[in-house]
């Protein structure tokens, strides 16, 4: 027996946490671009918060308020250039009731 | 806030932050330590299994007060296709001990404890600071720091790097590199919370113990990967990971692969009814021995994670991270007791004794490991695990076949999936990296 796995919805996951958003200072931006790299565009199925999505211009666009500050994208995607990421100020992004 | 001179800056508070912060300050040095979140632990995730010795090393008596879930007295270990597993299982009365030898954790309330130990020792905590930067002088040596609190510099004579495998001021600085997609994993984890009566029917346990269960085959989908659920007192620690370069080439979503590890009919009734209240995901150092960076330099030395200290064969990281934070901290404060600079040449005794500690050894045994595996991943995580699972069900099942055509459809199986020639050259390869 095979389980399929379909329609699960990430936002019913990252309603659990618990999250300080520093409203207009996002902590991760991507770099306009025409077409996405290959690993930028991998970005819109790895992400475990679902930062990520394609736009219908097939161009990646990032949305980090759920972001759990795992590093992925920026070990994917920094020494390219795609990404620009930093952590979030002191107190915000995040916050592990149990980690 | 005026200019301040500290003896070391640690930053971070996890195992490894916690463990060099408590360790100098409990030896008399001015200590200030910075973490980003909001409390020590805020941004720290692990199984997570916590290992006593190491522990002790640092604070004999933790049991006294230390928020520990469950003693292990059980560890399985799955191999599994879609609808089975084959495992080993290794349970004992022995591990009912006076000082039982590993217990499971949940880590945000861990590091809220570990750090109240660090400031009880003296050290100063400042929480809900980002440091920003490394200020060097001219010559390139580690002064101090740059947060985002204030614009002033906090200086000090040796700044601990224990800021994670995600760390960006290390890098930033150009002290060692990003870790690559290959040698870092992408894991998912949620906390399934159940009565504690009911963990201990479904798991066959009693005042406090505690079961481990470790997983790998079909669930990672071709990928080097493992899972993972660990017994807390009230609620299972369960999760996926996989390499971080893997899931990037297969674009799989790692909430899907946690999704399939929890509706496998051989984990799902261990979950059922439980209430799920938080999900969490962090990278895994594992790329061994041979992604270690420089460990120290001009008045700075890096620690746990953000050092790769990681053995992933055993699944120890926090211990590393605590022994490393330990012994760094111990060489700092006999370099300092010695009245000498905290410069490249004298902080190389924290790499000498690091080297003479299991933390190295143990990298070092296993430093072909993490090529074999990821280079195989496909043939180790998913080919064997589902040949095991296909021979036990041959076996077991009894349906009229004579069982000399079950072995030989066995062998057959097996042949058919790796040859003769993958097979031996698998069990060698495997012996060489294990040697």
């Amino acid at each position: 027996m095979t389980v399929a796995v379909t329609n699960i919805r990430v936002e019913d996951k990252l309603y659990q946490n618990r999250y300080v958003v520093d409203a207009g200072r996002p902590h991760i931006r991507v770099r306009p671009h025409e077409w996405p790299s290959v690993n930028l565009y991998a970005l819109t199925g790895v992400r475990p918060a679902k930062c990520y999505e394609l736009n219908d211009q097939g161009q990646v666009e990032v949305i980090a308020d759920g972001c759990m500050e795992c590093g992925t994208c920026r070990v994917l995607c920094e020494a390219s250039g795609d990404i620009e990421w930093n952590y979030p100020r002191g107190g915000f992004g995040v916050l592990f009731k149990f980690g | 806030m005026t200019e301040e001179n500290f003896d070391a800056i640690v930053i971070g508070a996890g195992m490894a932050g916690n463990a060099a912060a408590y360790t100098m300050s409990s030896r008399g040095m001015k200590v200030l330590q910075l973490e980003r979140g909001e409390y020590p632990g805020s941004k720290n995730v692990q199984g997570a299994i916590m290992y006593a010795d190491m522990l002790e090393k640092i604070l004999p008596d933790f049991r006294d007060d230390a928020p520990l879930e469950r003693h292990l007295v059980e560890q399985r270990f799955w191999m599994m296709d879609d609808s089975s597993h084959i495992g080993m299982q290794y349970r004992s009365d022995d591990f009912n001990e006076s000082r039982p030898n590993r217990y499971t954790v949940i880590r945000a309330q861990f590091d809220k404890w570990f750090s109240r130990k660090v400031r009880e020792a003296g050290a100063t905590l400042l929480c809900e600071t980002t440091v920003t930067e490394l200020v060097r002088d001219p010559k390139g040596r580690v002064t101090g720091v740059r947060t985002d609190r204030a614009g002033d510099v906090i200086l000090a004579d040796v700044v601990v790097l224990a800021e994670g495998v995600n760390g960006l001021l290390g890098t930033r600085a150009g002290l060692r590199d990003t870790p690559k997609p290959e040698t870092v994993a992408l894991a998912v984890k949620e906390m399934h919370f159940l009565a504690e009566e009911v963990i201990d029917q479904r798991f066959g346990l009693k005042a406090n113990e505690g079961c481990v269960i470790e997983a790998v085959g079909t669930i990672s989908r071709n990928m080097a990967g493992l899972a993972f659920l660990y017994t807390n007192k009230e609620s299972i620690s369960i999760g996926i990971g996989c390499l971080v370069s893997e899931l990037a080439a297969t674009m799989e979503s790692p909430y899907g692969l946690l999704e399939k590890f929890k509706t496998h009919p051989s984990v799902k009734p261990l979950i059922a009814g439980s209430e799920v209240k938080e999900y969490a995901a962090h990278l895994i150092p594992e790329g061994g021995y041979k992604a270690i960076p420089q460990l120290f330099g001009d008045g700075w030395v890096v620690v746990g994670d953000a050092a790769q200290l990681n053995n992933a064969v055993h699944r120890e990281g926090s211990n590393l991270a605590m022994t490393s934070g330990r012994i760094a901290g111990e060489a700092i404060v006999q370099i300092r007791n010695r009245k000498k600079p905290m410069v490249k040449e004298h902080l190389s005794l924290y790499k000498s004794m690091l080297e003479n500690s299991f933390v190295i050894k143990d990298l070092r045994k296993y430093k072909d490991m993490p090529a074999l595996l990821h280079t195989n991943s496909r043939n180790f995580f998913t080919t064997y695990p589902k040949l095991l699972s296909q021979a036990a069900q041959n076996f077991v099942r009894v349906d009229g076949t004579p069982k000399i055509d079950k072995e030989r459809a066995t062998t057959a199986t097996f042949i058919k999936a790796r040859s003769r020639w993958g097979l031996f050259g698998d069990a060698v390869r495997l012996a060489r990296a294990w040697r």
